[in-house]
């Protein structure tokens, strides 16, 4: 009568569902007895680190903010993903796309015209690409492995937009402060909901996303990116070439990531500054595990995750929690949301194997 | 929206504050002035983001409970300060200090949408109505450390490991540079920049490198002790940053520079209790005791102290200046005339390194 | 000072710069070898870092400190363990959430031991031979954790190449599902190769937080675990050319630093973009030369097991 792990035959769908909900809910449990064990007010901690930030429209807006950029690189990472491609480098392609996007943004600067922002986002897409295809050059040529050069070249982008932004593109009459002149009117996303800084780009970042999920399950091209990941040596049986899913794989990643830079400069910050992300592109690989490689699924994973960072804030704003205590809570979520997968593709049993299914324990004990 | 917004909020929490607050509007006595605290780095730097912290302890400590002041630490420069401080500014808070240069956008972003709220803003230039600029003299005690380098160094050279190039970090190796040069005129400053606020691996590195390439005066404008600790195993000196080091090096340290925010905060935040405060843009020094020099190393040379403390007392009752003429580049030319000293708007643009800094 | 006395100092920098890297990617080439892919290598190394630290300065025994270090680091990879391993959570996630819950543990347990020195790992000293010139300092001034990294280096290599369980540890990354049917238990296997690596790894974050900067100060790895995980890549899961890569890459970051204070007039910024972009090129001219053969990484990499029953 001891307890048995079983693959189930296929994904439970309730658990599906029912699973990030355990995950949160344990996360709850855990988070109050921290709080209660660092000395702080238990339920003020939980409150205003999952519930607070969602009160009210303008929280709702900075949410989307936050996960905008995470879904959007995310979603271009789980394409790679699903092909294992290994882009690591999404960092370094988002500020390569600020960069070429806001340097069109320097050059034209004071120019007035519709098509200056979309010239922008062309630019900040094949920076992107530009980026990214160093390293699917060196492995589709050299088979030289993407994680090394990905991760090598984000320090190689950093370094370079701080050369910019010290030296040629300090802004005249910044007082040779390291940033750019503030961007002119029509180089700045427009704002979609009034009274709040919700730009179009996580409008487009959503759409992007539905895009995504159309590409992957409709047609044949995410068929092929599926079978190359899953069933390489099916997918050269089929004549598959490897060689163009890296490049696809790379060029979507690093062109979506780099998007996501250039919304962050013409949206929020409106200016190019030395360090334009917290991180973005390496949380994104998170949001796209968190989201099962799903594009759909990226969605909420990235809205989850900006939830953790702003209720993150929060919690030292309002309850006074060290930013440290904000770190290993996070962890904790990601580690239960992560491991509660398992109750989807895995079932625990009480009885004997042979017995009606129905008799399944789904407790969430081991 | 946003009013309603606060208060729901604030229905919301449980017991303690929404109570304290309903009571408070009942007694006499007033409900605590809320300060809040932007910080870059973590508390636990042992830098700048630690001496701010200091400061704001200083608060809490002068007022009591007259005060509640709350922190927000690592706070990434960009989209994410703009929250934070506007949650600040949202929440009650009276005064909010942003203690980094790459917060000023934010924070006049911030402070447009609260106009009753004061902003106090550190190593800025813009200000407004409500928002304030502060920023220390540290150069001051450039001069200090360097006439001690200038007289203790026997190789003539110094190491001087560097963060980023902006003009409070080149202000601070010119300052150094020409201030050792008074007592050597030979004397020669070498640049590392790590690139970074904060790596001390890569700042130790840095100090090792230029110890073996005949620095033997160590001083850094990065955030943590790793440089003054490679100078204490390699037998030269070094001079501490922010606060005082001297436990990370007892022998080596001769001196250290101390960022002491106590004071200003105190008295802005005595400021707006009293209904009294004002926006300004503010620079002070070892006058005002923003910048402090800690008690001297036991190595230090008779001469060498006797020295310091004349350029020390000097720079407070005014008679001495750290950028007194003729400046020259590392090109030759002359940057300012003999007799002049530089204005602090051409120290606050500084962008040129004075003859003898090696970079 | 003579220019040779000058070179060996140098070569002293480079060895004290490599090693955190080196011993860190040490312990994830082994977890990898197995098939694991634990991207948590920086979370692992503050929490030696801290732990190290933190008993060192309670008990006044460094050595106290370095095994509290390691045991610290082998918690956390234990933790992985059940997540991906048991639970069979996505390893690279997880991996990333094992950073940020490292960096945060570490900064609260250290928040009490900021601003506080420490007596660093004393350097072993062999009489007469440690004074010999040149190779005196070069090979016999270093402290033990240096010289583990070298042996534990050269012992994962006999370990992986000769040894029975080293070829089973390999047997498990390159094929679980023949190492299963062969009766070996691939998940205890993998269990003891991430553990291994929470162990390098916790040692890598004592040398910091011990020998290389006696301190802690918060998030003080400032980004050496993602070094060491691309110095892996860089190997092709090999120990030799591991202890190559990691002194390419400290040896080309020392160097640049070395050149600045020479003053040679380049701007700052490409000369610290130099040790990345050598890292790169020195691997593509690796993969495009003559040693072309097995660059793949194990084939199992990141891909959970669970067995058939």
């Amino acid at each position: 009568m001891l307890p048995r792990i079983e693959r189930r035959r296929e994904l439970d769908h309730r658990m599906f569902y029912l699973s990030p909900v355990l995950a949160v809910a344990l996360t709850i449990v855990t988070g109050f007895l921290l709080f209660l064990a660092m000395g702080y007010d238990p339920l003020q901690g939980v409150f205003h680190f999952f519930v607070s930030p969602l009160l009210s429209g303008y929280g709702l807006a900075e949410l989307g903010l936050k996960a905008g950029p995470l879904i959007l690189i995310g979603v271009g990472l789980a394409l790679g993903f699903r092909a294992n491609v290994w882009n690591i480098g999404a960092e370094g392609q988002l500020t390569m796309g600020a960069v070429a996007g806001g340097g069109i943004a320097l050059a034209l600067w004071g120019v007035d015209g519709f098509w200056v922002l979309p010239l922008m986002c062309l630019a900040g897409i094949l920076g992107g690409m530009a980026y990214a295809a160093i390293p699917a050059f060196l492995k589709a040529r050299f088979d030289v492995n993407e994680i090394l050069t990905s991760l090598m070249l984000t320090y190689v982008a950093t370094l370079f937009l701080s050369m910019l932004v010290y030296g040629p593109w300090r802004d005249p009459m910044g007082f040779n402060f390291p940033q750019s002149r503030m961007f002119t009117e029509s180089a700045i996303l427009p704002v979609v909901l009034a009274g709040t800084r919700l730009h179009l780009g996580v409008i487009v970042a959503l759409l992007v996303a539905v895009t995504g999920w159309v590409l992957m399950t409709r047609t044949i091209i995410g068929f092929q990116i599926r079978v190359v990941g899953q069933a390489p040596a099916a997918a050269a049986f089929a004549g598959f070439s490897r060689t163009r899913m890296i490049w696809l794989t790379l060029m979507t990643s690093g062109g979506l990531a780099g998007l996501a830079g250039l919304f962050e400069v013409a949206g929020p910050i409106g200016q190019l500054i030395p360090v334009i992300t917290p991180g973005y592109g390496f949380t994104a690989i998170i949001v796209a595990f968190l989201g099962r490689l799903n594009p759909l699924g990226i969605i909420p994973a990235g809205l989850i995750m900006a939830l953790s960072y702003i209720g993150g804030e929060n919690a030292q704003v309002e309850v006074g929690t060290p930013q440290a205590m904000t770190g290993v809570f996070q962890g904790m979520l990601l580690f239960f949301l992560l491991a509660s997968d398992f109750l989807v593709r895995y079932r625990i049993r009480l009885q004997a194997p042979g017995t009606p299914a129905a008799a399944r324990a789904e407790a969430p004990a081991e | 929206m946003m009013t309603r917004f606060v208060l729901t909020r604030r229905g919301f929490l449980a017991g303690s504050s929404a109570a304290a607050l309903a009571l408070g509007a009942g007694r006499a006595q007033a409900a605590p002035t809320r300060v809040g605290f932007v910080y870059v780095g973590p508390i636990g730097d042992y830098g700048w983001t630690h001496g701010h912290d200091l400061g704001r302890k200083a608060v809490e400590k002068a007022f009591g409970d007259k005060v509640k002041t709350t922190h927000v630490e690592n706070v990434a420069e960009g989209p994410d300060a703009e929250r934070v401080i506007r949650q600040l500014a949202a929440g009650g808070h009276e005064l909010i200090f942003t203690t980094s240069f790459g917060f000023m956008n934010p924070t006049i972003r911030v402070a447009k949408q609260f106009p009753k709220v004061k902003f106090e803003h550190a190593t800025g230039y813009q200000t407004s109505e409500n928002v304030a600029v502060y920023n220390a003299r540290f150069y001051e005690g450039r001069s200090v450390i360097g006439t001690i380098a200038g007289h203790m160094s026997k190789s003539g050279v110094a190491g001087y490991v560097a963060s980023f190039p902006i003009p409070e970090v080149v202000m601070g190796i010119n300052a150094f540079t020409l201030a050792a040069q008074k007592v050597n005129p030979n004397f020669k400053t070498k640049v590392v920049w790590v690139n970074s606020w904060y790596d001390p691996g890569k700042e130790s590195d840095a100090a090792k490198a230029m110890i073996d390439q005949g620095a033997d005066m160590i001083t850094q404008h990065t955030d943590s002790p790793a440089p003054l600790q490679v100078a204490e195993t390699r037998g030269v000196f070094g001079f501490g940053q922010a606060s005082d080091m001297r436990a990370y090096a007892p022998r080596a340290q001769l001196t250290s520079i101390i960022d002491d925010w106590s004071d200003y905060y105190v008295e802005r935040v005595k400021a707006v209790m009293d209904g009294t405060w004002k926006t300004h843009s503010i620079w002070h020094g070892m006058k005002e005791g923003m910048v402090k020099i800690a008690p001297y190393g036991s190595a230090i040379t008779e001469a060498a102290r006797a020295d310091a403390e004349r350029v020390r007392t000097g720079i407070i009752d005014g008679s001495v200046h750290s950028f007194t003429g003729p400046l020259v580049n590392q090109k030759g030319e002359e940057m300012l005339p003999a007799g002049q000293v530089l204005t602090d708007q051409q120290m606050a643009t500084m962008d040129w390194y004075v003859a003898g800094v090696q970079s | 000072m003579s220019s040779e006395f000058a070179f060996v100092l140098t070569l002293v920098t480079v060895i004290s710069a490599a090693t955190p890297l080196l011993l860190a990617a040490l312990g994830e080439l082994v977890t990898e070898r197995s098939g694991v892919l634990n991207l948590g290598v920086e979370g692992m190394m503050l929490a030696g870092a801290v732990s190290g630290f933190a008993v060192t300065v309670s008990t006044g025994s460094v050595a106290l400190g370095v095994l509290a270090a390691a045991l610290a680091g082998m918690l956390m990879a234990f933790v992985f363990g059940v997540l991906t391993l048991s639970l069979m959570a996505n390893q690279v996630a997880t991996g990333l959430a094992l950073t940020i819950f490292g960096i945060g543990l570490s900064s609260l347990i250290g928040a009490g031991f900021v601003g506080i020195p420490v007596t660093p790992l004393p350097k072993l000293h062999i009489p007469v031979i440690s004074s010999l010139p040149v190779v005196g300092p070069l090979l016999f001034s270093h402290d033990a954790l240096i010289y583990l990294s070298i042996a534990l280096t050269v012992g994962v290599a006999w370990f992986l190449k000769r040894t029975r369980w080293g070829m089973v540890l390999r047997a498990v990354g390159e094929s679980d599902e023949s190492a299963h049917s062969i009766g070996y238990n691939v998940i205890a296997v993998r269990y003891l190769a991430v553990v291994f690596g929470g162990f390098a790894s916790g040692l890598a974050g004592a040398f910091l937080s011990l020998s290389y900067t006696p301190m802690w100060i918060e998030h003080m790895t400032a980004g050496r675990g993602w070094i060491a995980l691309a110095l892996v890549v860089f190997s092709s899961w090999r120990p030799l050319r591991l202890l190559f890569g990691a002194y390419l890459f400290g040896g080309v970051t020392i160097l640049q630093l070395y050149a600045q204070g020479a003053g040679i007039g380049v701007p700052a910024q490409i000369m610290s973009m130099l040790p990345y972009v050598a890292t790169i090129i020195v691997l593509t001219v690796i993969a495009a030369g003559p040693w072309r053969a097995r660059l793949d990484a194990p084939a199992c990499l990141g891909k959970p097991f669970r067995p058939a029953t």
